[in-house]
């Protein structure tokens, strides 16, 4: 039966799903970013007036570039961090076994709900949370700290709380594909810890590098949940910019945004795999 | 850096990461006992179930029940979809079919796509063609956007490595195609398969963004909890948070508890 089934028709669910929940919605949001709107109803046509409104104006301008900040600040910490626990867990880790139960560990809080995630902050950062309380106790500061929460600190802490782990997952991926017999050469060779990992380790993980980048970066740039809950409301995003136009039925005006988001996004991604080839991982 | 210095080093950097994913989750646990009188943050006024018991009266604080029962429903629904059609998609790509290169690309495009564009997208769609928009119509289609691509992916992984002398054997032994599959091929792959409902289902019933503009009238779990996050201010946010994050906790263990079973029947 299997072989008796085309492959086509066995990929046809796959395409059909994709290309009616993908990209047909692609595809409105691109033409009614060319409709016109009033109050109530939209109105079909061609007009630039969404575009022009949105690159206008100071504020969109200023909205992309604290986004883009998000973006890297965040990417650089996760960058950094997932690329030391990944290091850990595959060469550090000598058994199988608690390989593999403490890469489950850092996946499991994945499957969870993010909201609830971010939810969890307030009772370490707020002003009266267990960081400031303890920050006291020492007598580091008298007062309680108020950029804990509610602030681009708290974000950014949320975002690397959430979102490590798409790049400990493929760096550790790449890690485990590197050939041992390597590290014991470059070793033979003379080299020490430093020269290992610039040399051998961090070039043939690039790829991983790479995979866990992308995830990273369209997921903070198309945020807005952990920017509307995080920063209480005080931080602008592009996500928060568009959902604010949706709550104001301005439909064509967030759909300006969405595409020229989307191109941001699909230019970045362009300029990391312009850097790292991928394809051998795909 | 030495070996023994730098082994300690990292060891510590791990153990602060893990107490970094774990740490706030197990404090609003604690915090979700608050006595009556308790609030958002420490110190402890008592031990109680008092939070626990309030959320389960709900008029006050939304439609608790409801949109659970309504992301269980949807996530089921989403797990069935996504491991019958990532599996089929898998069986699609270890051969060669006109499209194969581009419908990889796409799903690989569903997968790093921002989520407030589809939902924004989705919502559009059925705005446009005057459909009203349901958690199990247009939430079901979005949430499946971003479930799919983990299923497929983790299927092309499983037959990347999967061994096609033990089909050859199979047949050489008279086996029919569906006797290969049936007998050959699913059973090794059975485990794959549980960690492709494992991913659909936790995604979908905490998906959120997605859901956004896509769900309608009726809330599912994640929105309400949103809504939540915005106008209630006592510890009963921590009691529904302890709750989903146990009740995925619970599917959790469940899934890696089948793999294992599987894994250690087959060993015998």
């Amino acid at each position: 039966m299997i072989r008796t089934i085309p492959a086509w028709l066995q990929a046809a669910p796959l395409a059909l799903v994709l290309g009616v929940f993908l990209l047909v919605p692609i595809a409105t949001v691109v033409v009614v970013s060319f409709w016109d709107y009033d109050q109530t109803r939209l109105i079909p046509g061609f007009v630039l007036d969404n575009y022009a409104d949105a690159l206008g104006e100071g504020v969109t301008w200023k909205t992309y570039f604290s986004t883009l900040r998000f973006a890297l600040i965040t990417w650089a910490i996760t960058l950094l961090l997932g690329f030391t626990v990944a290091y850990y867990l595959a060469f550090h880790v000598t058994s199988a076994l608690w390989q593999m139960v403490l890469f489950q560990l850092c996946t499991i809080p994945f499957l969870t709900s993010n909201i609830i995630r971010m939810i969890s902050w307030i009772p370490f950062l707020g002003r009266n949370g267990l960081l400031n309380q303890a920050l006291q106790g020492m007598g580091l500061t008298d007062h309680p700290l108020d950029f804990l929460l509610f602030s681009d600190f708290s974000v950014i802490l949320a975002f690397v709380h959430l979102y490590t782990l798409f790049m400990v997952v493929p760096i550790f991926n790449t890690m485990m594909r590197i050939d041992r017999s390597l590290i014991e050469a470059a070793r033979d060779a003379g080299a020490g810890f430093r020269a290992v990992l610039t040399d051998v380790v961090i070039p043939l993980a690039l790829p991983g590098m790479a995979i866990g980048s992308i995830f990273v970066v369209t997921l903070v740039m198309g945020d807005f949940i952990t920017v509307r809950l995080m920063s209480g409301g005080q931080s602008a995003s592009v996500g928060v910019m568009m959902m604010n136009a949706m709550s104001l039925l301005q439909y064509p005006a967030a759909a300006a945004h969405a595409v020229v988001l989307l191109a941001v996004v699909l230019l970045m991604v362009a300029a990391i795999l312009r850097v790292v080839d991928i394809r051998k991982e795909l | 850096m030495r070996g023994g210095l730098a082994h300690g080093v990292l060891t510590g950097v791990f153990a602060l990461f893990v107490l970094f994913l774990y740490g706030p989750t197990l404090t609003i646990a604690i915090l979700s006992f608050q006595g009556p009188e308790g609030g958002l943050t420490f110190p402890m006024r008592g031990v109680s179930l008092h939070w626990f018991a309030n959320l389960f009266q709900t008029q006050t604080v939304g439609d608790f029940g409801g949109s659970f029962t309504r992301s269980i429903a949807l996530a089921l629904i989403v797990t069935g979809l996504t491991v019958g059609i990532a599996l089929l998609a898998g069986l699609a790509f270890r051969r060669r079919f006109k499209g194969a290169t581009l419908l990889f690309y796409v799903t690989v495009a569903s997968l790093i796509m921002p989520s407030i564009l589809i939902s924004l997208g989705i919502g559009l769609m059925f705005n446009i063609a005057d459909i009203p928009p349901t958690w199990y119509g247009s939430a079901l289609g979005a949430h499946l956007t971003w479930t799919l691509p983990f299923g497929v992916l983790i299927m092309l992984a499983v037959f990347n490595r999967f061994d096609r002398s033990l089909e050859e054997a199979g047949r050489d032994l008279g086996a029919s195609p569906w006797q290969v599959f049936r007998y050959v091929v699913l059973p090794l792959i059975t485990p794959s398969l549980i960690g492709v409902a494992l991913f659909g289902f936790t995604l979908s019933y905490d998906e959120f963004a997605r859901s956004v503009m896509s769900a309608g009238s009726d809330n599912t779990l994640p929105l309400e909890i949103y809504g939540m996050t915005t106008n209630v201010t006592t510890p009963v946010l921590y009691a529904l948070g302890t709750l989903t994050t146990l009740f995925s906790f619970i599917v959790i263990g469940g899934a890696l508890g089948v793999m294992l079973m599987l894994r250690r029947r087959r060993a015998r």
